[in-house]
């Protein structure tokens, strides 16, 4: 019989409990939405930052130098979560006898990590190099091939490119890393690493690295570190203002059509008494209702709030948003909860008033 | 007699026009708090990028090659031309002095340090801490404290104008000195204020007031680059194009020049700094254009959803009022009022409503803003004033429009079933 009145309820008029059925589902998918955004924009912000280059540098101590399997070693402790570029630094001179750093390189890898180098032309071939805008002039001013001599041993180079930064790179003259180890013997002497993740797991990433190389100063950028904690946390605690504000506003709007929802069926509830039926009875049916109806509208709003959300990351971010499933229950909770509250009130206030009072229309 | 009415519904069924107009008022002030949060965080976060220190660098134009490893500079003292440091206030006169927070002079000296019976060679790196400087009339502050956040200091930061220094970490510990000790540096005797810590080249040197490198120079008024931090616009494909090519399009070039794009504040700094070439850190200025795009996507993104969930609350409460009062419509049909005055008369009350709610929701919307500014950014967000005559539009738009349906559907009751309470 209970069951019979709530499915009733429902076929009788489809209009009233559509629309309401509605205000839930808007407010539920709102919610999903922001709330998964909320969770979601921290790790797509970290991956913009990490165009900003390496956040992790590894130095061989004063008087020592780095271990020859030491790149290596980085590798497998970062995994998939970072990248490691080896740098070697030697002095080199030119014809003229002018003074010019070389350096080497993994050439591959510093344009994945280096992404803002500004280059005309990358080395592939063995005997080429990339010359920094003010080496450019000095190395090899008419764009031909140039020697270098370093210890007395000659390396003849073609320039590939040149390369821009704005910074010391302009200065320097950039090769292969297995060219400039054969012709100078000079190993790297840093290791330049863009991790990736939360701050918590790039300290941990630090710390493996440092018992794994004793022999070595790993430390983090901290212009780099420091920047990006500062940008997203002003970041996320402007979107967790504003993910508050529009989860309240559709709280409130789901409130509103609710409480009317019932209110508007009052007459229900008046019969539902004359005819003998317990307050108990009465607030567990329109309770039961409520609750159902809020359980429906969780679950479709958030199906459609995880595919806004999809859209968002799509749109803005150019990169597919992780549905976040722990929003759910949330979502789920608060949605009954709203329902709950929003039925229980006017039958509270109702309560008291003659069922024939209602039934009369007043 | 509509005048009548309308004052008459508003005076006698107070509590329910109460409610819709909070839900009129919660729901501007929301959309209002978005808007303006969502206008200024531009500005905002691109404050914040500052914190990744100097987009752009000053370096004389005659300039001989750097040979740098590690931040220890090879090249003889004496070759190398030099930036004039008396030019440098004239960076504050430059179309776009309000976007430059800060500049820092650098020029390093080599010296050695007394340390027993050996002396250890050391570079001093002169540059500004936090210096006053005058510009006409107009007197602001400048240096490392605004350029270099991230450098942190134990002990105190010297006054420009003292021979106060300051130790780096790594140094101290290879001298065994700390905060507070005297140093023989080249024959002069400069006093250790602070011990500097900055993960950097710094971290080997003495760090002190631009004076006192020039002094171990030997050339006074020397500067050998300027680092300037300026808050830029992210470059689109008007800044990318060659400055030279702009030149014979005049509207193009007045447009790319009171741009603040990277490129065109670096050229300003050229024309206020002779025989100088300046240009930007790409590290630093490529990276922050995309960051700032993102966020601000994200923001406006955020902003659409707010203004959607607020006219919906909006509707829910303008068509839960009306429906509620279906009574007095057919009271006012039966009493031989057409549809058009009927429905006149609600949106009349609607507009009412609107206008009222959404002053209030202005004002308080507006306090929200301020306050998500004071609590993520502690300074004020900038409201324009033309949100006032769009957000009161909003709201009457809004609320005619969640209104509308129920009235349309108010009209169509039969006034005999209405009044008897069947409907």
């Amino acid at each position: 019989m209970f069951f019979r009145m709530l499915m009733r309820a429902t076929m009788v008029k489809p209009g009233r409990v559509f629309s309401a059925l509605m205000a839930v589902v808007v407010a539920a998918s709102v919610a999903t939405a922001m709330m998964n955004l909320y969770v979601d924009v921290q790790a797509k912000l970290r991956k913009e930052f990490r165009s900003y280059g390496a956040n992790v540098v590894v130095v061989a101590r004063d008087g020592q130098k780095l271990p020859p399997d030491a790149l290596s070693q980085v590798e497998n402790i970062l995994g998939n979560s970072g990248l490691a570029v080896p740098f070697a630094y030697a002095v080199a001179r030119t014809e003229q006898g002018a003074p010019v750093v070389v350096a080497g390189t993994d050439m591959e890898r510093v344009r994945k990590l280096d992404a803002w180098w500004s280059v005309t032309g990358w080395p592939s071939a063995p005997h080429s190099a990339l010359i920094g805008t003010r080496a450019a002039s000095v190395v090899s001013p008419d764009k031909k091939s140039f020697t270098l001599t370093f210890e007395g041993r000659k390396l003849a180079l073609n320039p590939a490119g040149t390369l821009r930064t704005g910074a010391g790179e302009d200065s320097r003259v950039y090769l292969d890393l297995k060219e400039f180890t054969a012709w100078t013997g000079v190993p790297p002497s840093s290791i330049e690493i863009g991790a990736s993740g939360t701050p918590d797991e790039i300290n941990g990433v630090i710390g493996r690295l440092a018992s794994a190389l004793p022999g070595a100063e790993v430390r983090p950028v901290r212009q780099i570190v420091e920047g990006e904690a500062r940008v997203l946390g002003k970041t996320r605690a402007t979107l967790l203002a504003a993910v508050a504000m529009i989860i309240l506003t559709a709280a409130l709007c789901v409130l509103a059509t609710l409480t009317a929802w019932v209110l508007d069926r009052r007459r229900d509830f008046a019969i539902m008494k004359a005819l003998g039926a317990s307050e108990r009875l009465v607030n567990g049916f329109f309770a039961a209702e409520a609750a159902a109806l809020g359980a429906v509208g969780a679950v479709l709003g958030f199906a459609i709030g995880i595919g806004v959300a999809a859209w968002i990351g799509r749109v803005n971010f150019h990169a597919a948003v992780v549905p976040r499933f722990g929003v759910f229950p949330a979502v789920f909770a608060g949605s009954v909860a709203l329902a709950l509250i929003s039925a229980v009130l006017p039958i509270g206030l109702l309560r008291r008033v003659q069922p024939a009072t209602i039934l009369r229309g007043e | 007699m509509f005048v009548r009415m309308l004052y008459q519904s508003f005076c006698r069924q107070r509590r329910r026009k109460l409610l819709a107009g909070i839900a009129i008022t919660l729901g501007v002030s929301v959309a209002t708090a978005m808007i303006a949060v969502a206008t200024d965080i531009g500005d905002k976060i691109n404050r914040e990028l500052r914190t990744y220190g100097a987009n752009l660098v000053v370096t004389p134009d005659e300039d001989t090659l750097d040979v740098e490893i590690g931040g220890v500079n090879l090249k003889p003292a004496s070759t190398g031309a030099y930036l004039d440091e008396a030019a440098l206030p004239n960076i504050r006169g430059t179309f776009w002095r309000h976007n430059i927070v800060g500049f820092s002079p650098m020029l390093t000296a080599p010296a050695a340090v007394q340390n027993g019976s050996a002396a250890h060679p050391v570079q001093v790196l002169g540059t500004y801490f936090s210096k006053q400087l005058k510009y006409g009339d107009e007197s602001f502050t400048t240096g490392v404290r605004i350029t270099h956040p991230w450098w942190k200091v134990s002990g105190a930061w010297p006054g420009d104008e003292s021979s106060d220094v300051l130790l780096g970490e790594r140094l101290a510990q290879q001298l065994g000195r700390k905060a507070g000790d005297q140093l023989e540096v080249s024959g002069r005797k400069l006093h250790v204020v602070g011990i500097l810590s900055t993960d950097g080249a710094e971290d080997n040197q003495i760090v002190a007031p631009l004076a006192v490198a020039q002094q171990f120079l030997g050339k006074p008024g020397a500067v050998r680059r300027l680092l300037v931090s300026a808050m830029t616009k992210p470059e689109d494909a008007l800044s990318r194009r060659d400055p030279e090519s702009l030149k014979s399009n005049p509207e193009l070039w007045d447009r790319w020049y009171c741009s603040p794009y990277v490129n065109s504040i670096a050229y300003q700094l050229q024309e206020a700094i002779p025989h100088s070439k300046a240009e930007q850190i790409r590290q630093v200025a490529q990276n922050e254009g995309t960051v700032l795009e993102r966020i601000k996507g994200l923001m406006l993104l955020v902003t659409l959803a707010a203004l959607l969930a607020s006219a919906l609350a909006v509707s829910a409460a303008m068509a839960t009022a009306i429906f509620e009062r279906r009574s007095e419509v057919g009271l006012m049909k039966a009493l031989g009022a057409g549809n058009a005055a009927v429905a006149t008369l609600f949106f009349a009350e609607a507009a009412l409503l609107a206008l009222l709610g959404g002053a209030a929701g202005y004002g308080f919307g507006n306090l929200m803003a301020q306050q998500i500014g004071q609590w993520v950014f502690n300074s004020r967000i900038a409201v324009q004033p033309v949100l006032f005559p769009v957000v009161i539009a909003l709201a009457v738009i809004v609320t005619f429009a969640g209104s509308a349906a129920s009235i349309r559907k108010a009209m169509k009751f039969d006034p005999v079933l209405v009044l008897r309470g069947d409907a």
